[in-house]
Parts: C-alpha cells; sequence; structure tokens
C-alpha cells in the first residue's frame, strides 16, 4: 500500500497537549437518522437517511479533534448532534458527565451556555438584521446576563478579544467582509465564555490569506482560554496543522482516528489513504513520485448504505467478508483506533 | 474621531452608527426611484383627500343644491331634451326663489323656450354659488365630491384587505412554516384547497347572501342585527370587507410560510437554538424582521387587486350600497346616465382616479421592493 504523506512537514501547532484522560465529551453510540416521509395527508415513514450512524468517540478537555470527511458523510450532523441542535436518533452524548440526549428546556438552555458553535458561512450565519452589537449580545440577552451597559462593555472586550475594532459595533453584517464576520461569529460564540466550540468548518468558506489568520486566531484563543474544539474541515493539510488528533468519516461511521502525526504518516484505513493520497505536497521530489488512489464511483447514498463495511463499494482492497459485516472501531495501535477488516 | 485602536465609547460615534442601518438604506434606495416617490405622492394625496372629504362642505357637496331637480322638470313637453348636468366648470347660485337654481346652467335660447320652468333668471348675487369643478350627475350632485368620497371606499378597502390578509396570512403563514411537519401539511393542504376555489365567484355569492341576510333580519335585534347596523353605517362595507378578507390572505400565507422555511434553516437561527434561545425569540427576532419586507411588498402589490374587486362589486351592484359613492358604482351610474355620448366626464373622472391609484400602488410597491431587496441595492 502507497504510504504517501511521508513527507517531513513542519508541524506548526508548538505546544500539542497529550491527552489528559479526562473527556470533556463522551460519544457512544450516536445515530441521527433523518426520516424520509411519503404520503399526502398521513405520512408515513418510509425510510431514512442515515446521517450519522453509529459513533463512538471522545474529545478530552483542552484538545482538538478534527473531523474530515467528503461533503454529505455526516461530519456536521454529527457536530449539531452533539450540541443537541439535532436530536439523536440514539446513542448518548455526555459533557463533562451530563447526558445531553435526555436534557430538556431549561437544563439544557443552562448547558449551551458552555457548548458553542462556529458556521461554515460567514454570511448565512450573521442575522443581516441586527447590528454586530445586538449579535454578539444576543447570547448575554437570552440568558439574562448583565444590564445592557454591562453587555454592551462585554461586546466591546469580545470585539477587541477577536481583532476587531469595537468602533464598529453598531454597523450591520453587510459591511464587513468574510473574515471580519467570521471573527464576529466567533465573538458570539465567546459570549458565554463556553469551554467547548464545534468549529463546523468555519475557514472553508474563506480566502487562504484569511483562512490563516482564522485559524491562528482560533488557537490563540484556544491557548488562552483552555477551550475544546471539535474541528470540522475537509481541508486535510489545516487539520494537520491545527488538530490533536483527527477521525475521518465516511458514510455516518468513523472509519480511522488517531493522533494527527500519526494519522498523516501511518493511515491504516484504506479510505484515509485514498484521502490523504490526494493531498499535494509542496516538494517537487515528493509530488513527483506521489501516487495518488482514485477512488471509483460515488458516496452511496446514506439512506441505503451498502451491506457489510459500508466503503466496500468503492474499496480497492475488500475481500469477502467486507461484503458480510461491518467491521468495528478497534485500537489497531495505542491511540489509532481502525474500523477495517483487512487491518484487523 | 480619533485613531481605532483603543476602545471607543459606542455612545459617541453618532454620526457613524448613523451612516448605514437597513432602514437607512432602504429610504435611500426608494428615493431613487423617481415613479415610486411620485406614486407615493399620489397615494398620498387621495388619503389626504378621502381623510378630508367631509371638511370641504363649504366649497363642495355631497347633495345637489336646493332646488336642483331631476329632469323631467325642465322636460316638461317633450319638446327638446334638455339634461341638467352640469357639464365640469359650471357655476350656480341658489335662486331666490328656490327650486329653481338650475336654470343658471340652461342657455338663453333654452331659458326663452321654456319661460315657464325658468322663473328665476337671474341668480341672485347675494345667494351662495355653487360650483362643479367636474360636472354633476343627474340629480345635480357634485362629481367631485362624489368621486372623493369614494376614494374613501378604495382606500378603505386598500387598507382594510392588506391588513386583514398581512395579518391573517402572516401568523397562518408562519406558524405552518415554522413548526412544519404534520402541521404544515395539513394546514398547507387547507390552503390549496381554498386556493382551487374562484375566489370572485365565492364572494359574489356571499355578498348575495349578505344582502339577503340584511334585509331578512334588518330590524332583529342582537349580534345578527348589530352587525347589519354596523354594515349599514359603514355602506355596505363591512359586508365587503368580509368578503374580501375571506380568501385574500391564501397568497400570503404561501409566501410567509416560504419565506419562514428559507430562513427558518438558516445559520444565524441555528445560531440562536445553540445559544438557547426559545421558539418566541426566534420567531419575532430573527424570522419576522427578515420575512415581512417581501411580504410587504406582496401585499402592496395586491392593493389594486382589493380596489379593482370593490369598483367590479360595486359596478355590478354587489358592492357598497345605494348611496354610498364609489368608484365602481359611479362608473356604472354613469353608463345608465348617458355613458360616452352624453356626460363623458362621469365616466372619465372615476375611471381616471381608479386608474391612477392603483398604478400609484403599483409603483410604489415596486419601488418598495427594491428598496427592500439588499441584493438589488446598489452601493
Amino acid at each position: 500500500m502507497t504510504n504517501v504523506a511521508k513527507s517531513e512537514q513542519v508541524t506548526a501547532a508548538p505546544a500539542k497537549k497529550k491527552n489528559s484522560g479526562d473527556p470533556i465529551v463522551s460519544v457512544r453510540g450516536l445515530k441521527k437518522h433523518f426520516p424520509i416521509k411519503s404520503g399526502m395527508i398521513f405520512q408515513r415513514e418510509t425510510a431514512a437517511v442515515k446521517a450519522v450512524d453509529g459513533l463512538d468517540f471522545d474529545i478530552f478537555r483542552g484538545e482538538t479533534l478534527g473531523l474530515v470527511g467528503e461533503s454529505g458523510c455526516g461530519k456536521s450532523t454529527t457536530g449539531r448532534t452533539i450540541l443537541q441542535l439535532h436530536r439523536a436518533t440514539s446513542g448518548t452524548v455526555s459533557f463533562e458527565g451530563m447526558e445531553l440526549t435526555t436534557l430538556k428546556g431549561n437544563d439544557l438552555r443552562e448547558m449551551r451556555r458552555k457548548m458553542q458553535i462556529i458556521f461554515q458561512d460567514p454570511y448565512a450565519s450573521l442575522n443581516p438584521r441586527m447590528s454586530i452589537s445586538r449579535i454578539i449580545s444576543e447570547p448575554l440577552v437570552v440568558h439574562g446576563i448583565g444590564s445592557e451597559r454591562d453587555r454592551q462593555k462585554r461586546v466591546e472586550e469580545l470585539l477587541e478579544r477577536v481583532g476587531l475594532n469595537p468602533f464598529f459595533a453598531n454597523r450591520y453584517p453587510h459591511e464587513f467582509s468574510g473574515g471580519q464576520r467570521q471573527r464576529i461569529g466567533v465573538a458570539r460564540a465567546l459570549a458565554l465564555e463556553p469551554s467547548f466550540i464545534v468549529c463546523d468548518e468555519p475557514i472553508s468558506a474563506l480566502d487562504v490569506s484569511i483562512q490563516a489568520q482564522v485559524v491562528n486566531l482560533l488557537q490563540d484563543l484556544q491557548r488562552d482560554m483552555g477551550l475544546t474544539y471539535l474541528f470540522i474541515a475537509h481541508d486535510l493539510s489545516m487539520v494537520r496543522h491545527i488538530c490533536d488528533r483527527v477521525a475521518v468519516m465516511y458514510l455516518g461511521k468513523i472509519v480511522e482516528m488517531a493522533e494527527s502525526e500519526e494519522l498523516y504518516t501511518n493511515p491504516l484505513h484504506p479510505y484515509t489513504q485514498a484521502l490523504l493520497s490526494a493531498v499535494p505536497v509542496p516538494d517537487p521530489d515528493v509530488e513527483e513520485n506521489r501516487q495518488r488512489i482514485i477512488l471509483k464511483g460515488d458516496l452511496p447514498s446514506p439512506a441505503n448504505p451498502p451491506v457489510g463495511c459500508n466503503f466496500n463499494t468503492r474499496c480497492p482492497v475488500a475481500i469477502d467478508v467486507c461484503f458480510d459485516w461491518d467491521p468495528e472501531l478497534i485500537e489497531v495501535l495505542p491511540g489509532h483506533w481502525v474500523a477495517c477488516h483487512r487491518v484487523t | 474621531m480619533t485613531a481605532a485602536s483603543k476602545p471607543i465609547s459606542l455612545k459617541d460615534d453618532g454620526a457613524e452608527s448613523k451612516r448605514s442601518t437597513p432602514l437607512g438604506d432602504a429610504l435611500r434606495q426608494f428615493r431613487r426611484n423617481r415613479m415610486a416617490v411620485v406614486a407615493f405622492f399620489i397615494i398620498s394625496f387621495f388619503i389626504f383627500m378621502a381623510i378630508t372629504s367631509s371638511l370641504w362642505t363649504s366649497i363642495s357637496f355631497l347633495d345637489a343644491p336646493k332646488g336642483f331637480k331631476a329632469r323631467h322638470t325642465i322636460n316638461p313637453a317633450g319638446l327638446e331634451r334638455v339634461d341638467p348636468y352640469a357639464e365640469p366648470g359650471h357655476c350656480a347660485r341658489d335662486g331666490l326663489d328656490q327650486g329653481k337654481a338650475w336654470c343658471a346652467l340652461l342657455t338663453e335660447e333654452q331659458r326663452a323656450r321654456f319661460p315657464n320652468s325658468c322663473r328665476v333668471e337671474i341668480p341672485d348675487p347675494n345667494q351662495r354659488q355653487w360650483c362643479y369643478i367636474l360636472g354633476s350627475d343627474g340629480g345635480g350632485k357634485d362629481w367631485l365630491t362624489q368621486t372623493v368620497y369614494g376614494a374613501q371606499v378604495s382606500l378603505a378597502v386598500a387598507f382594510v384587505g392588506s391588513s386583514v390578509s398581512l395579518l391573517l396570512g402572516l401568523v397562518y403563514g408562519m406558524v405552518s412554516g415554522f413548526y412544519g411537519g404534520r402541521i404544515d401539511n395539513v394546514m398547507m393542504r387547507f390552503v390549496d384547497f381554498l386556493y382551487g376555489i374562484p375566489g370572485l365567484v365565492i364572494i359574489i355569492i356571499m355578498q348575495v347572501y349578505f344582502r339577503e341576510i340584511s334585509s331578512k333580519y334588518q330590524d332583529s335585534s342582537g349580534l345578527v342585527g348589530f352587525i347589519i347596523e354596523i354594515n349599514k353605517d359603514l355602506g355596505g362595507l363591512l359586508f365587503l370587507f368580509i368578503a374580501l378578507g375571506l380568501l385574500s390572505w391564501i397568497g400570503t400565507a404561501r409566501l410567509a410560510r416560504g419565506q419562514v422555511l428559507s430562513y427558518r434553516e438558516k445559520e444565524f437561527v441555528e445560531a440562536a437554538r445553540a445559544v438557547g434561545a426559545r421558539d418566541r425569540r426566534i420567531i419575532f427576532v430573527h424570522l419576522l424582521p427578515n420575512i415581512i419586507g417581501p411580504l410587504l411588498v406582496a401585499e402592496t402589490l395586491a392593493i389594486p387587486g382589493y380596489i379593482f374587486a370593490e369598483a367590479f362589486l360595486s359596478y355590478i351592484g354587489l358592492g357598497v350600497q345605494p348611496g354610498t359613492p364609489s368608484w365602481g358604482e359611479m362608473i356604472s351610474r354613469a353608463g345608465q346616465e348617458g355613458g360616452f355620448f352624453s356626460n363623458r366626464h362621469m365616466i372619465y373622472v372615476p375611471s381616471a382616479a381608479l386608474v391612477m391609484l392603483t398604478l400609484a400602488f403599483n409603483f410604489f410597491g415596486d419601488g418598495l421592493r427594491d428598496a427592500l431587496d439588499p441584493r438589488l441595492r446598489g452601493r
């Protein structure tokens, strides 16, 4: 098997924290199925899109867990289901020891103070009819924190914290660029001083030059405020740069999860290998010899996933057993989990 | 203002904060559309006329001058037909001998021919002068005044129709779109059902029904009598409002639902959920301000439809009650009393008013749409 990502890239993250063994988020058997209904008035549930189909992972305090995979594999749904923006079909999500999937009403609202989300599209994530000051202070208003004056002060602080001029507080979103808007989104997420933030592709809609700024901002914030990130992305080199651990998703399941360097230097799952083989290497010699693993076919429909290992329709190394049953996610090396019959 | 590096109090940047607000931008954009501004002034003019119409009785009049009689008094012998319709611009005074004021309208030749009909030949300068700026109808009633009163009816229909439609449609559509699922499905199938019914036919049938009800229960007490009484005071408008409002909200409800569906999935709504905002906050703070623009535009553009519906119903005699001037009813009367051949002003005046007002609402709605749609907004 080709192991392509062998170029010795310098990892920019200086002080990568090791797992402290203290999971802030524990996901067990998480499933999110979206029902497909048919019928005019009396709708019957005829099928379900299995967007997320059985996830088990932990996110440790202070780390950045990257979640990668192609479009439609359930990355964003995972992030939103953890935050209870979608309610899970089954499985559990515990946050700081508290079970979230059964929480409702005010208890859930209370928990939302500790977990926030940053969105992909900086143009859709800010209400065009609200001033920046109202957008950033909304979480405070919802939770009844502080007086109007306190909130204004906090807005100014937050704007400064994310590198924007507090002077802009009374302007409206359309007056800002994409990068500035994304910073506003970050400021809103920080308003309640959360400990965990889901970054749902926060940089993929931005220019490359702006991407670095936003990533650096996120890293600074993590360092200063001890944040934990679930970083959803499809830019593999960016994920390598900022994540401590990376989980690779395919069709609603995690196929491989490992420490960032381990995953990039020693990918075990054929899907991960194919993904990494698509990353260009900034070294002409290596790039010349880089062999791409081209996957055939398309992502199968998540409403009707293949029997057995759900990668078997495209897997270059599939064997009979792959068509019979689904491999489990097994820790093959310390901290390196793979779901593949050929590996285990 | 000083350099931006230090935190500056938010209060003292008034000039900055006024620079660009959604409303300010919309106003600026609206003012660029000249037709819309003209339309706005035309509508304002009609509203002003309608509101102040009853204050004008000193120079205008709904009733004919005293003594102005119908045409048969003029043409007793059937020798020559002389119509007592005042042409636009004619003035008359009440005569000393009350009852003969119309003689001022006649030419010398006509007076000579009917000496007995016109005993007072010289108008008394001490009497009040009545001027028919836009002529009169066959009863000697001022046509301009009736047109202005007609504007009251048309504008009332425009505003009540659009308010009822907006309110009902907005609530219905938002509930349907926001809660979605089965509720949405059932609510929208009901709307589809109503949509399939030909609206004008229903309105006509309802007006006929209301008319019969009000003549049958004319003197009854209780709620029915009360409603009939109000309707009578409004000149038949109440039932017209009910008939028009009953179906007008359907389009609005569909639009509101569609808007809610598209904004409900926007990430800023999800962000509000993520911080724990309740449904009420999401509806009123996040959805409503975003969807209200297109709905206002659609409602403004629907106003000509309401005005035409009222005019049409009044034209066929199912709108306002007799005695209440309305443009449709006036055009109908003009047709009966001579039409294009003898009394053109009677047709032209209410028709022109109808065309002007409906066109004005159309252009105003267009301007509003351009102003409220940020995508069309030039910098």
